[in-house]
Protein backbone atom coordinates (compact mmCIF):
# COMPACT_ATOMS: atom_id res chain seq x y z
CA UNK A 1 0.00 0.00 0.00
CA UNK A 2 2.72 2.32 1.09
CA UNK A 3 6.26 1.87 1.19
CA UNK A 4 9.15 4.25 1.72
CA UNK A 5 12.58 2.62 0.46
CA UNK A 6 15.74 4.28 1.69
CA UNK A 7 14.25 7.43 1.30
CA UNK A 8 16.53 10.68 2.34
CA UNK A 9 15.11 14.30 2.13
CA UNK A 10 17.50 16.78 2.29
CA UNK A 11 15.61 20.77 2.22
CA UNK A 12 17.73 22.97 -0.13
CA UNK A 13 20.57 25.04 2.42
CA UNK A 14 20.03 22.27 4.90
CA UNK A 15 23.07 21.23 7.13
CA UNK A 16 21.71 17.51 7.84
CA UNK A 17 18.60 15.62 6.18
CA UNK A 18 15.12 15.47 7.17
CA UNK A 19 14.88 12.16 6.48
CA UNK A 20 17.80 10.08 6.42
CA UNK A 21 17.61 6.90 4.86
CA UNK A 22 14.38 5.94 5.81
CA UNK A 23 12.63 2.01 4.84
CA UNK A 24 9.01 1.56 5.90
CA UNK A 25 6.15 -0.33 4.52
CA UNK A 26 2.48 -0.09 5.46
CA UNK A 27 0.47 -2.76 4.60
CA UNK A 28 -3.43 -2.17 3.27
CA UNK A 29 -5.99 -1.58 6.03
CA UNK A 30 -3.46 -0.61 8.62
CA UNK A 31 -3.75 1.65 11.22
CA UNK A 32 -0.46 3.43 11.71
CA UNK A 33 0.92 6.10 14.19
CA UNK A 34 3.80 8.29 13.42
CA UNK A 35 5.26 10.02 16.44
CA UNK A 36 8.36 11.97 17.56
CA UNK A 37 9.29 14.92 18.93
CA UNK A 38 8.53 18.02 16.58
CA UNK A 39 11.62 18.61 13.46
CA UNK A 40 11.63 14.52 13.64
CA UNK A 41 10.76 14.73 10.07
CA UNK A 42 7.34 13.04 10.72
CA UNK A 43 5.95 16.16 8.54
CA UNK A 44 8.67 15.79 5.60
CA UNK A 45 6.88 12.02 5.62
CA UNK A 46 3.63 13.84 4.99
CA UNK A 47 4.59 16.06 2.56
CA UNK A 48 6.44 13.45 0.64
CA UNK A 49 3.42 10.76 0.65
CA UNK A 50 1.03 13.75 -0.84
CA UNK A 51 3.87 14.25 -3.45
CA UNK A 52 3.88 18.32 -1.99
CA UNK A 53 7.64 17.48 -2.25
CA UNK A 54 10.48 14.78 -3.90
CA UNK A 55 12.73 12.82 -1.77
CA UNK A 56 16.04 13.42 -2.24
CA UNK A 57 17.17 9.75 -2.86
CA UNK A 58 14.73 6.41 -2.76
CA UNK A 59 11.69 5.00 -4.03
CA UNK A 60 8.82 5.83 -2.47
CA UNK A 61 5.19 4.08 -3.37
CA UNK A 62 1.81 4.93 -2.78
CA UNK A 63 -0.88 1.92 -3.66
CA UNK A 64 1.58 1.22 -5.89
CA UNK A 65 2.18 4.10 -7.71
CA UNK A 66 6.09 5.10 -8.16
CA UNK A 67 5.28 8.69 -6.43
CA UNK A 68 8.91 10.02 -6.26
CA UNK A 69 9.42 10.79 -10.04
CA UNK A 70 6.01 11.32 -10.70
CA UNK A 71 4.57 14.01 -13.69
CA UNK A 72 3.44 16.64 -12.10
CA UNK A 73 0.47 16.44 -14.15
CA UNK A 74 -0.15 12.91 -13.14
CA UNK A 75 0.03 14.46 -9.13
CA UNK A 76 -3.94 15.27 -9.21
CA UNK A 77 -5.41 12.48 -10.18
CA UNK A 78 -2.95 10.47 -7.74
CA UNK A 79 -4.07 13.01 -4.62
CA UNK A 80 -7.86 11.81 -5.47
CA UNK A 81 -6.47 8.70 -3.72
CA UNK A 82 -5.60 10.07 -0.33
CA UNK A 83 -7.58 11.73 2.03
CA UNK A 84 -6.01 14.29 4.06
CA UNK A 85 -6.89 16.29 7.99
CA UNK A 86 -4.89 18.59 9.48
CA UNK A 87 -4.16 20.31 12.69
CA UNK A 88 -5.82 23.68 11.21
CA UNK A 89 -8.54 22.12 9.62
CA UNK A 90 -8.53 23.78 6.27
CA UNK A 91 -12.31 24.46 5.96
CA UNK A 92 -13.46 27.19 3.76
CA UNK A 93 -15.03 29.60 6.27
CA UNK A 94 -17.77 31.47 3.92
CA UNK A 95 -19.14 27.49 3.01
CA UNK A 96 -21.43 25.30 5.22
CA UNK A 97 -20.64 21.77 6.19
CA UNK A 98 -22.43 20.42 3.22
CA UNK A 99 -20.82 22.77 0.55
CA UNK A 100 -17.34 22.69 2.07
CA UNK A 101 -18.08 18.11 1.88
CA UNK A 102 -19.62 19.01 -1.64
CA UNK A 103 -16.87 21.98 -2.74
CA UNK A 104 -13.77 18.87 -2.79
CA UNK A 105 -16.25 16.79 -4.94
CA UNK A 106 -17.25 19.36 -7.59
CA UNK A 107 -13.95 21.01 -8.29
CA UNK A 108 -12.83 17.49 -9.05
CA UNK A 109 -15.45 17.20 -11.57
CA UNK A 110 -18.71 15.05 -9.93
CA UNK A 111 -21.94 16.49 -10.48
CA UNK A 112 -24.30 18.17 -7.90
CA UNK A 113 -26.39 15.63 -7.83
CA UNK A 114 -23.40 13.11 -7.08
CA UNK A 115 -23.08 15.49 -4.14
CA UNK A 116 -26.81 15.90 -3.40
CA UNK A 117 -26.56 11.75 -2.93
CA UNK A 118 -23.09 11.21 -1.36
CA UNK A 119 -22.81 14.62 1.17
CA UNK A 120 -25.34 13.91 3.37
CA UNK A 121 -24.32 10.30 3.60
CA UNK A 122 -20.83 10.93 4.88
CA UNK A 123 -21.99 13.97 7.45
CA UNK A 124 -24.18 11.50 9.21
CA UNK A 125 -21.52 8.64 8.86
CA UNK A 126 -19.08 11.75 10.70
CA UNK A 127 -21.83 12.45 13.06
CA UNK A 128 -22.95 15.27 11.80
CA UNK A 129 -25.93 14.91 10.94
CA UNK A 130 -28.76 18.07 11.21
CA UNK A 131 -25.48 20.45 11.26
CA UNK A 132 -25.12 20.49 7.57
CA UNK A 133 -25.92 24.03 6.55
CA UNK A 134 -23.92 25.09 9.69
CA UNK A 135 -20.74 27.96 8.97
CA UNK A 136 -17.69 26.30 10.39
CA UNK A 137 -17.47 29.28 12.98
CA UNK A 138 -20.78 27.67 14.20
CA UNK A 139 -19.20 24.62 14.86
CA UNK A 140 -17.02 23.61 17.51
CA UNK A 141 -13.55 22.69 16.93
CA UNK A 142 -14.09 18.85 17.13
CA UNK A 143 -16.78 19.33 14.86
CA UNK A 144 -14.95 21.28 12.31
CA UNK A 145 -12.00 18.35 12.32
CA UNK A 146 -15.26 15.94 11.71
CA UNK A 147 -16.22 18.10 8.51
CA UNK A 148 -12.64 17.92 7.75
CA UNK A 149 -12.78 14.21 8.15
CA UNK A 150 -15.75 13.80 5.76
CA UNK A 151 -14.14 16.07 3.46
CA UNK A 152 -11.30 13.53 3.20
CA UNK A 153 -13.28 10.60 3.08
CA UNK A 154 -16.26 11.32 1.15
CA UNK A 155 -14.49 10.34 -2.46
CA UNK A 156 -14.01 7.18 -0.60
CA UNK A 157 -9.87 7.24 -0.58
CA UNK A 158 -7.67 4.25 -0.27
CA UNK A 159 -5.62 6.16 2.46
CA UNK A 160 -6.66 8.34 5.02
CA UNK A 161 -3.26 11.03 6.28
CA UNK A 162 -4.22 12.50 9.18
CA UNK A 163 -1.25 15.25 10.34
CA UNK A 164 -1.83 15.89 14.19
CA UNK A 165 -5.48 15.94 13.79
CA UNK A 166 -6.04 16.18 17.71
CA UNK A 167 -3.73 18.79 17.93
CA UNK A 168 -6.24 21.47 18.38
CA UNK A 169 -8.59 19.58 20.42
CA UNK A 170 -9.13 18.82 24.16
CA UNK A 171 -8.75 15.34 25.30
CA UNK A 172 -12.39 14.44 25.22
CA UNK A 173 -12.94 15.76 21.64
CA UNK A 174 -10.18 13.88 20.80
CA UNK A 175 -11.19 10.48 21.80
CA UNK A 176 -13.92 11.12 19.66
CA UNK A 177 -12.17 12.06 16.44
CA UNK A 178 -9.80 8.58 16.97
CA UNK A 179 -13.26 6.73 17.15
CA UNK A 180 -14.08 8.45 14.03
CA UNK A 181 -11.15 7.59 12.23
CA UNK A 182 -11.04 4.12 14.09
CA UNK A 183 -14.48 3.59 12.15
CA UNK A 184 -12.95 4.83 8.80
CA UNK A 185 -10.31 2.08 9.06
CA UNK A 186 -12.91 -0.39 9.62
CA UNK A 187 -13.85 -0.01 5.97
CA UNK A 188 -10.91 -1.02 4.83
CA UNK A 189 -9.07 2.41 4.42
CA UNK A 190 -5.76 2.85 5.22
CA UNK A 191 -5.12 5.70 8.01
CA UNK A 192 -1.59 7.00 8.74
CA UNK A 193 -1.36 9.41 11.73
CA UNK A 194 0.77 11.84 12.69
CA UNK A 195 0.77 13.01 16.02
CA UNK A 196 2.21 13.63 19.53
CA UNK A 197 -0.29 12.52 21.64
CA UNK A 198 0.83 10.25 23.98
CA UNK A 199 -2.85 9.71 25.70
CA UNK A 200 -4.01 8.72 22.23
CA UNK A 201 -1.40 6.47 21.22
CA UNK A 202 -1.57 4.61 24.26
CA UNK A 203 -5.08 3.92 24.07
CA UNK A 204 -5.15 3.13 20.61
CA UNK A 205 -3.28 0.53 20.68
CA UNK A 206 -2.07 0.37 17.45
CA UNK A 207 1.44 0.28 15.27
CA UNK A 208 3.78 2.63 16.07
CA UNK A 209 6.41 4.09 13.81
CA UNK A 210 8.92 6.37 15.99
CA UNK A 211 11.20 8.76 14.20
CA UNK A 212 13.87 11.13 15.51
CA UNK A 213 16.32 12.89 14.13
CA UNK A 214 15.20 11.85 10.52
CA UNK A 215 15.57 7.92 11.49
CA UNK A 216 13.13 5.45 12.08
CA UNK A 217 14.07 4.25 15.89
CA UNK A 218 11.15 1.57 16.49
CA UNK A 219 8.79 0.32 14.88
CA UNK A 220 6.17 -1.85 16.96
CA UNK A 221 2.75 -3.84 16.04
CA UNK A 222 0.80 -2.63 19.43
CA UNK A 223 2.78 0.02 20.49
CA UNK A 224 2.57 2.71 23.28
CA UNK A 225 4.20 6.27 23.39
CA UNK A 226 7.93 6.09 24.13
CA UNK B 1 -22.05 22.80 -13.85
CA UNK B 2 -18.34 22.57 -14.06
CA UNK B 3 -18.64 25.47 -17.00
CA UNK B 4 -21.35 27.29 -14.63
CA UNK B 5 -18.87 27.02 -11.53
CA UNK B 6 -15.64 28.72 -14.02
CA UNK B 7 -18.24 31.44 -15.57
CA UNK B 8 -19.28 32.32 -11.84
CA UNK B 9 -15.37 32.27 -10.67
CA UNK B 10 -14.81 34.03 -13.28
CA UNK B 11 -17.52 36.71 -12.87
CA UNK B 12 -16.92 36.95 -9.11
CA UNK B 13 -13.13 37.43 -9.54
CA UNK B 14 -13.63 40.56 -12.03
CA UNK B 15 -16.45 42.29 -9.43
CA UNK B 16 -13.96 42.32 -6.48
CA UNK B 17 -11.17 43.59 -7.73
CA UNK B 18 -13.00 46.05 -9.89
CA UNK B 19 -10.79 49.19 -9.80
CA UNK B 20 -7.82 46.41 -10.83
CA UNK B 21 -9.88 45.36 -13.78
CA UNK B 22 -10.88 48.61 -15.47
CA UNK B 23 -7.44 49.99 -15.02
CA UNK B 24 -6.46 46.58 -16.84
CA UNK B 25 -9.45 46.96 -19.32
CA UNK B 26 -8.59 50.35 -20.11
CA UNK B 27 -5.08 49.97 -20.97
CA UNK B 28 -5.41 46.70 -23.01
CA UNK B 29 -7.86 48.75 -25.32
CA UNK B 30 -5.41 51.59 -25.86
CA UNK B 31 -2.88 49.34 -26.38
CA UNK B 32 -4.90 47.02 -28.68
CA UNK B 33 -6.32 50.77 -30.31
CA UNK B 34 -2.89 51.70 -30.95
CA UNK B 35 -1.90 48.27 -32.73
CA UNK B 36 -5.19 48.31 -34.94
CA UNK B 37 -4.26 52.10 -35.88
CA UNK B 38 -0.65 50.84 -36.67
CA UNK B 39 -1.98 48.06 -38.89
CA UNK B 40 -4.68 49.73 -40.39
CA UNK B 41 -2.04 52.53 -41.24
CA UNK B 42 -0.02 49.64 -42.50
CA UNK B 43 -2.80 48.10 -44.81
CA UNK B 44 -3.36 52.08 -45.96
CA UNK B 45 0.37 52.23 -47.35
CA UNK B 46 0.31 49.50 -49.27
CA UNK B 47 -2.43 50.08 -50.55
CA UNK B 48 -1.73 53.80 -51.89
CA UNK B 49 1.81 52.50 -52.61
CA UNK B 50 -0.61 50.62 -55.34
CA UNK B 51 -2.66 53.19 -56.21
CA UNK B 52 0.06 55.77 -56.67
CA UNK B 53 2.45 53.85 -58.58
CA UNK B 54 0.12 52.90 -61.03
CA UNK B 55 0.12 56.90 -61.55
CA UNK B 56 3.16 58.33 -61.12
CA UNK B 57 5.15 59.53 -63.46
CA UNK B 58 8.95 61.19 -64.32
CA UNK B 59 8.45 64.45 -65.60
CA UNK B 60 11.16 66.17 -68.29
CA UNK B 61 10.64 69.73 -67.51
CA UNK B 62 11.80 71.93 -70.46
CA UNK B 63 13.23 75.19 -70.09
CA UNK B 64 10.63 77.54 -70.02
CA UNK B 65 12.21 79.47 -72.94
CA UNK B 66 14.55 78.72 -75.69
CA UNK B 67 13.92 75.48 -76.02
CA UNK B 68 14.36 74.72 -79.96
CA UNK B 69 11.97 72.37 -81.83
CA UNK B 70 15.00 70.21 -82.62
CA UNK B 71 16.21 69.71 -79.03
CA UNK B 72 12.51 68.39 -78.38
CA UNK B 73 12.80 66.06 -81.48
CA UNK B 74 15.98 64.70 -80.32
CA UNK B 75 15.12 63.83 -76.56
CA UNK B 76 11.53 62.63 -78.05
CA UNK B 77 13.06 60.34 -80.02
CA UNK B 78 15.11 59.03 -77.65
CA UNK B 79 12.21 58.31 -75.13
CA UNK B 80 10.74 56.28 -78.30
CA UNK B 81 12.84 53.68 -78.24
CA UNK B 82 13.92 53.16 -74.71
CA UNK B 83 13.00 50.16 -73.35
CA UNK B 84 12.74 51.74 -70.09
CA UNK B 85 9.94 54.06 -70.94
CA UNK B 86 6.42 52.67 -71.73
CA UNK B 87 4.23 55.87 -72.75
CA UNK B 88 4.99 59.37 -73.04
CA UNK B 89 3.02 62.20 -73.61
CA UNK B 90 4.56 65.78 -74.17
CA UNK B 91 2.45 68.28 -72.49
CA UNK B 92 2.66 72.26 -73.68
CA UNK B 93 2.54 75.62 -71.97
CA UNK B 94 -1.08 75.28 -72.58
CA UNK B 95 -1.65 72.31 -71.16
CA UNK B 96 0.13 73.12 -68.54
CA UNK B 97 -1.30 76.21 -67.79
CA UNK B 98 -5.09 74.57 -67.79
CA UNK B 99 -4.04 72.03 -65.10
CA UNK B 100 -1.87 74.92 -63.22
CA UNK B 101 -5.66 76.37 -62.95
CA UNK B 102 -7.12 73.41 -62.40
CA UNK B 103 -4.91 72.73 -59.77
CA UNK B 104 -5.16 76.12 -58.22
CA UNK B 105 -8.41 76.92 -59.11
CA UNK B 106 -9.70 78.72 -55.46
CA UNK B 107 -6.60 80.66 -55.49
CA UNK B 108 -7.84 82.89 -58.64
CA UNK B 109 -4.78 85.54 -57.55
CA UNK B 110 -2.49 83.28 -58.29
CA UNK B 111 -3.79 82.14 -61.71
CA UNK B 112 -4.74 85.77 -63.19
CA UNK B 113 -1.08 86.58 -62.58
CA UNK B 114 0.33 83.33 -64.20
CA UNK B 115 0.67 83.64 -67.76
CA UNK B 116 0.72 80.07 -70.17
CA UNK B 117 4.07 81.44 -71.54
CA UNK B 118 5.67 80.95 -67.84
CA UNK B 119 5.16 77.53 -67.40
CA UNK B 120 7.62 75.53 -69.03
CA UNK B 121 6.60 72.34 -71.49
CA UNK B 122 7.35 68.95 -70.31
CA UNK B 123 7.56 65.06 -71.41
CA UNK B 124 5.41 62.80 -68.90
CA UNK B 125 6.70 59.50 -68.99
CA UNK B 126 5.64 56.29 -67.54
CA UNK B 127 8.17 54.00 -66.82
CA UNK B 128 7.83 49.98 -67.03
CA UNK B 129 9.17 49.96 -63.71
CA UNK B 130 8.44 52.81 -61.65
CA UNK B 131 11.68 51.76 -59.78
CA UNK B 132 14.02 52.40 -62.66
CA UNK B 133 14.25 56.25 -62.11
CA UNK B 134 17.78 56.10 -61.74
CA UNK B 135 18.91 54.15 -64.53
CA UNK B 136 16.48 56.99 -66.49
CA UNK B 137 17.56 59.78 -64.57
CA UNK B 138 21.23 59.19 -65.63
CA UNK B 139 20.77 58.17 -69.34
CA UNK B 140 18.96 61.98 -70.03
CA UNK B 141 20.91 63.75 -67.44
CA UNK B 142 23.17 64.93 -70.16
CA UNK B 143 19.99 66.67 -71.56
CA UNK B 144 19.98 68.71 -68.58
CA UNK B 145 21.31 72.62 -68.80
CA UNK B 146 22.94 72.63 -72.58
CA UNK B 147 20.25 70.51 -74.20
CA UNK B 148 17.23 73.04 -73.01
CA UNK B 149 16.13 70.85 -70.60
CA UNK B 150 15.37 72.21 -66.92
CA UNK B 151 15.30 69.44 -64.30
CA UNK B 152 14.01 65.92 -64.65
CA UNK B 153 11.43 65.02 -61.61
CA UNK B 154 10.48 61.56 -60.25
CA UNK B 155 6.72 61.89 -58.62
CA UNK B 156 7.79 58.41 -56.78
CA UNK B 157 10.17 60.39 -55.48
CA UNK B 158 7.99 63.04 -53.73
CA UNK B 159 4.96 60.30 -53.03
CA UNK B 160 7.58 58.31 -50.75
CA UNK B 161 8.05 60.87 -48.64
CA UNK B 162 4.59 61.24 -48.09
CA UNK B 163 4.58 57.44 -47.60
CA UNK B 164 7.95 57.61 -44.88
CA UNK B 165 5.66 60.38 -42.56
CA UNK B 166 2.64 57.93 -42.71
CA UNK B 167 5.16 54.97 -42.03
CA UNK B 168 6.64 56.69 -38.93
CA UNK B 169 3.07 57.36 -37.75
CA UNK B 170 2.50 53.42 -38.41
CA UNK B 171 6.11 52.89 -35.70
CA UNK B 172 4.95 55.48 -33.95
CA UNK B 173 1.62 53.63 -33.16
CA UNK B 174 3.17 50.38 -32.72
CA UNK B 175 5.48 51.96 -30.52
CA UNK B 176 3.27 53.05 -27.89
CA UNK B 177 0.89 49.75 -28.83
CA UNK B 178 4.03 47.91 -27.59
CA UNK B 179 4.30 49.97 -24.47
CA UNK B 180 1.40 50.28 -23.53
CA UNK B 181 0.75 46.22 -24.25
CA UNK B 182 3.77 45.91 -21.80
CA UNK B 183 1.58 47.92 -19.04
CA UNK B 184 -1.16 45.64 -19.71
CA UNK B 185 0.50 42.80 -18.94
CA UNK B 186 1.66 44.23 -15.75
CA UNK B 187 -1.93 44.86 -14.85
CA UNK B 188 -2.49 41.09 -15.65
CA UNK B 189 -0.17 39.32 -13.57
CA UNK B 190 -0.78 41.65 -10.34
CA UNK B 191 -4.80 40.99 -10.92
CA UNK B 192 -4.01 37.35 -10.96
CA UNK B 193 -1.70 37.21 -8.74
CA UNK B 194 -4.34 39.57 -5.86
CA UNK B 195 -7.20 37.07 -7.32
CA UNK B 196 -5.22 34.00 -6.29
CA UNK B 197 -3.97 35.76 -3.25
CA UNK B 198 -7.59 36.05 -2.20
CA UNK B 199 -8.79 32.64 -3.15
CA UNK B 200 -5.68 30.76 -1.68
CA UNK B 201 -7.74 28.84 0.80
CA UNK B 202 -9.67 27.68 -2.15
CA UNK B 203 -7.01 26.97 -4.31
CA UNK B 204 -5.14 25.35 -1.23
CA UNK B 205 -8.31 22.51 -0.91
CA UNK B 206 -7.98 22.45 -4.62
CA UNK B 207 -5.04 20.79 -4.76
CA UNK B 208 -5.31 18.98 -1.93
CA UNK B 209 -8.18 17.18 -2.95
CA UNK B 210 -6.74 16.28 -6.59
CA UNK B 211 -8.25 19.07 -8.72
CA UNK B 212 -6.82 19.02 -11.91
CA UNK B 213 -4.70 22.51 -12.60
CA UNK B 214 -6.19 23.30 -15.63
CA UNK B 215 -9.54 23.23 -13.31
CA UNK B 216 -7.82 25.63 -10.69
CA UNK B 217 -6.39 27.71 -13.12
CA UNK B 218 -8.80 28.14 -15.53
CA UNK B 219 -11.30 30.95 -13.68
CA UNK B 220 -7.94 33.13 -13.21
CA UNK B 221 -6.34 32.99 -16.85
CA UNK B 222 -10.40 33.41 -18.28
CA UNK B 223 -10.87 36.71 -16.15
CA UNK B 224 -7.40 38.15 -18.03
CA UNK B 225 -9.25 36.47 -21.11
CA UNK B 226 -12.30 38.33 -20.38
CA UNK B 227 -10.46 41.32 -19.90
CA UNK B 228 -8.63 41.31 -23.07
CA UNK B 229 -11.51 40.64 -24.93
CA UNK B 230 -13.75 43.57 -23.84
CA UNK B 231 -10.26 45.64 -24.30
CA UNK B 232 -10.70 44.25 -28.19
CA UNK B 233 -14.20 45.27 -28.38
CA UNK B 234 -13.36 48.83 -27.03
CA UNK B 235 -10.46 49.66 -29.14
CA UNK B 236 -12.73 48.55 -32.42
CA UNK B 237 -15.63 50.39 -31.31
CA UNK B 238 -13.00 53.58 -31.24
CA UNK B 239 -11.33 52.82 -34.55
CA UNK B 240 -15.26 52.53 -36.24
CA UNK B 241 -15.97 55.89 -34.56
CA UNK B 242 -12.34 57.34 -35.43
CA UNK B 243 -13.35 56.16 -38.93
CA UNK B 244 -16.74 58.03 -38.66
CA UNK B 245 -15.72 61.06 -37.02
CA UNK B 246 -12.18 61.28 -38.36
CA UNK B 247 -11.31 59.71 -41.39
CA UNK B 248 -14.75 60.28 -43.26
CA UNK B 249 -15.48 63.43 -41.27
CA UNK B 250 -12.59 65.79 -40.18
CA UNK B 251 -10.05 64.85 -42.98
CA UNK B 252 -12.76 64.12 -45.44
CA UNK B 253 -11.44 66.61 -47.93
CA UNK B 254 -7.94 64.77 -47.84
CA UNK B 255 -9.62 61.33 -48.73
CA UNK B 256 -8.61 61.94 -52.95
CA UNK B 257 -5.00 62.08 -51.48
CA UNK B 258 -5.09 59.51 -48.64
CA UNK B 259 -7.83 57.46 -50.34
CA UNK B 260 -10.31 55.79 -48.13
CA UNK B 261 -10.21 53.68 -45.39
CA UNK B 262 -12.52 50.89 -46.16
CA UNK B 263 -14.58 49.25 -43.75
CA UNK B 264 -13.80 45.69 -44.69
CA UNK B 265 -10.54 46.57 -43.19
CA UNK B 266 -11.85 48.35 -39.81
CA UNK B 267 -13.97 45.74 -39.21
CA UNK B 268 -11.58 43.05 -39.72
CA UNK B 269 -9.90 44.68 -37.05
CA UNK B 270 -12.45 43.15 -34.40
CA UNK B 271 -11.41 39.70 -34.71
CA UNK B 272 -7.87 40.53 -35.12
CA UNK B 273 -7.81 42.49 -31.74
CA UNK B 274 -9.84 40.09 -29.99
CA UNK B 275 -7.48 37.26 -30.54
CA UNK B 276 -4.40 39.13 -29.73
CA UNK B 277 -6.47 40.79 -26.11
CA UNK B 278 -7.59 37.02 -25.42
CA UNK B 279 -4.14 35.42 -26.61
CA UNK B 280 -1.71 37.45 -25.05
CA UNK B 281 -3.37 38.23 -21.84
CA UNK B 282 -4.26 34.05 -21.36
CA UNK B 283 -0.21 33.52 -21.91
CA UNK B 284 0.94 36.17 -19.66
CA UNK B 285 -2.03 34.58 -17.01
CA UNK B 286 -1.09 31.11 -17.22
CA UNK B 287 2.96 32.01 -17.17
CA UNK B 288 1.88 34.15 -13.91
CA UNK B 289 -0.02 31.38 -11.71
CA UNK B 290 2.62 28.71 -13.20
CA UNK B 291 4.92 30.85 -10.93
CA UNK B 292 2.08 31.48 -8.40
CA UNK B 293 0.27 28.45 -7.98
CA UNK B 294 2.70 25.43 -7.54
CA UNK B 295 1.15 22.03 -7.13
Amino acid sequence: MIALEHVTKTYPKAQRPSLNDVSVSIEKGEFVFFIGPSGSGKSTMVKLLLREIQPTKGKILVNNREVGNMRSWRIPNFRRSIGCVFQDFRLLPNRTAYENVAFALEVIGKTQAVARRVVPEVLELVGLGGKEHRYPQELSGGEQQRVAVARAFVNRPLILLADEPTGNLDPDTSIEIMRLLDRINRTGTTVVMVTHDSNIVNQMRRRVVEIEGGKIVRDQPRGVYG
Amino acid sequence: MRLKYVLSEVAVGLWRNVTMTIAMIITMAVSLTLLGASVLLYLQVNHMREVYYEKVEVTIFLKAQDTTQSQKDVIEADLKQDPLVETYDFETKQEAYDRFREIYANAPDLTDLTKPESLPESFRVKLKNPDSFDAFKEKYQRYVGAEGVDTIVDQKKLVEKVFSVLGSLQTLALIIAIVQGVAALMLVINTIQVAAYSKRREVAVMKLVGASNWFIQAPFVLEAVAAGFIGAVIAYGTLVLAKIYVFDGALEPLTAVLTPVPWFNVHMMLPLLAGAGALVSSITGWFALRFYIRV
